[in-house]
């Protein structure tokens, strides 16, 4: 973007961003003109979709933020339980992946066992994890970090691998202590690649949420409203609760890609790239 | 897979050979093996929640002469395999339309931006719905999630592809179609690849995670999802996720295999692994 196109780039933007959205805007009003034709019980439209969204979580009172007690009961609980098991498997997998990554020894130790457990398809782990875990809060927090880890661990563990030698042995020459070569050398360097497993455990850590919601054993979340609805065939609801599990994706990536872009805002400026 | 030798700590004891680091990694597995064996057989672990690992490995193995089972892993591989085929095929043609004409791309790109981020496992009980449970379902659900990392990695390929060699083409009077066949695609191909692995993955997690919440039906998420039903059943889950976990493996395996093969001469080859 040089500074002479600087005009022409802005009148792009906006032309680029109403673009969008008409795109956005023709397509629903298109999807809810073809729905209400259809009048199929299987898709309903948009309109509807939203009314639902609107009068299950959303018409609460003010001094609650506008969430309703269905919000509050079911929404809320499934949010904790992906912050909690996203939390774990942050702090797990940095903790480990620097270890691992600092000792070649210890990492061959671990590296087949890893590699195996990371290739199981999550949703298998589930059903284990019902057998070993209590149902309900600690299965599903079990479920989540057990999926959402790999991404974080595997990765630190890489960044750790590759930290550039030289400010190894400078960190040396300058007598700097373990802790301080971890926190002052080491962890910013990894940071980058932590981000990268972090967004991928981010979905993963979702998907993770809401399957482990929809199999027996749960009282609440989301994905236990979906379920129940799907039992009573209410659509509108299994929609809303679709959408909103979207729009919960969209949300929670978009704060993760920000904190990532100002925590990382050094590296990039640093290597005078802007990829 | 570590293409090569991660440089060794300064000042520190030498790199590992590979027989070390394949010593130490079957070192590894076997205490794990020992842990668990310890543990369920001291009668620290109750053996119904954890049964120690011989009796899963010795489960798992037997699995393979139990006809009901493997037709079962055949059904959920049919599954994965016709969902993958569709999902390539569709991201392709799409991601190549998408890519070739900008107009398209911004309007599709919101719509898109809008459905990539619904996880795709709460589109089950939509999906079951309206098509009930089996195959149909199945590779629906899996066309769905295995779609996006297609048609993601394929624009991204294509805006990779040098200018020069199209504009070359062009020149010479080649059409837009064959310019794309010709250039754009095999130079887009490796990203292609990548995405390919990645769908392939998501794919399995769809056609496993289907079948275990439908529960009935045929494949290798069913059966775990009934073994988790009868009493004493664990040992039949742990095997069961032991061969999920295989078939993880030989697919990336192969995917891995296939992609340094045949694109050994592009740099997402020659650089590191990642």
């Amino acid at each position: 973007m040089s500074a002479g196109a600087g005009g022409r780039t802005v009148v792009r933007l906006g032309a680029g961003v109403l673009h969008r959205w008409l795109a956005l805007a023709v397509a629903v009003a298109a999807w809810e003109v073809g729905t209400r034709a259809a009048h199929s019980p299987f898709f309903p439209p948009p309109s509807r979709i939203t009314s639902r969204m609107y009068h299950l979580w959303f018409s609460g009172p003010g001094t609650r933020l506008f969430l309703t007690s269905d919000a509050t009961a079911n929404v809320v609980p499934s949010l904790l339980r992906m912050a909690t098991g996203l939390t774990i498997s942050l702090v797990a997998g940095v903790g480990l992946g620097l270890a691992l990554g600092r000792s070649e020894r210890l990492f061959a130790y671990f590296d087949p066992a890893f590699q195996f457990a990371r290739v199981i398809p999550p949703p298998t782990l589930v059903p284990v994890f019902i057998v070993l875990f209590k149902l309900g809060t600690q299965m599903q927090i079990a479920a989540i970090v057990f999926s959402a880890i790999w991404p974080i661990l595997l990765n630190t563990t890489d960044g750790a691998r590759s930290v550039d030698p030289l400010q190894m042995e400078t960190a040396q020459v300058y007598k700097l202590s373990a802790a301080d070569r971890v926190l002052k050398i080491i962890f910013p360097a990894t940071l980058p690649k932590i981000f990268a497993g972090l967004r991928l455990s981010l979905s993963l850590s979702l998907i993770l949420m809401v399957f482990s919601e929809l199999l027996p054993g749960t009282a609440n979340g989301i994905g236990f409203e979906l379920t129940d609805a799907q039992s009573r065939s209410d659509l509108p609801t299994v929609w809303a609760a679709i959408v909103l599990l979207g729009i919960l994706g969209y949300v929670l990536n978009a704060i993760l890609l920000a904190v990532e872009r100002r925590v990382l805002a050094w590296h990039r400026g640093s290597r005078g790239t802007d990829a | 897979m570590i293409l090569e030798e991660p440089p060794a700590p300064s000042g520190e004891r030498p790199a590992l050979t590979r027989t070390g680091r394949w010593v130490r990694g079957a070192a590894g597995l076997a205490i794990l093996a020992a842990a668990s064996e310890i543990l369920g057989r001291a009668g620290i672990v109750d053996r119904d929640y954890l049964p120690p690992a011989s009796a899963v490995l010795a489960r798992s193995v037997g699995l393979l002469g139990d006809t009901e089972f493997l037709s079962g892993v055949w059904s959920t591989v049919r599954a994965w395999a016709i969902g993958l085929a569709i999902a390539v095929g569709g991201g392709v043609s799409l991601g190549l339309l998408l890519g070739s004409v900008p107009v398209l791309n911004t309007a599709v790109r919101a719509i898109v931006e809008f459905l990539r981020p619904i996880p795709s496992v709460a589109l089950i009980p939509l999906v079951s719905l309206i098509l009930g449970t089996g195959l149909r379902t199945e590779a629906t659900l899996i066309v769905y999630a295995a779609t996006w990392p297609v048609l993601f990695n394929t624009i991204y390929g294509l805006q990779d592809v040098d200018p020069v060699a199209k504009d070359t083409l062009r020149a010479f009077g080649f059409s837009r179609l064959s310019v794309t066949w010709l250039v754009s695609l095999p130079s887009a191909a490796p990203f292609i690849a990548t995405g390919i692995r990645l769908a392939a993955a998501i794919a399995l997690i769809l056609a496993v995670g289907t079948e275990i919440l439908s529960g009935f039906g045929q494949g290798l998420g069913v059966f775990i999802a009934q073994a988790q039903q009868t009493v004493d059943g664990t040992t039949d889950v742990l095997a069961g996720t032991v061969w999920a976990g295989m078939l993880g493996l030989i697919i990336n395996t192969a995917l891995v295999l296939g992609e340094r093969r045949l694109f050994h001469w592009h740099v997402s080859q020659t650089k590191d692994r990642s």
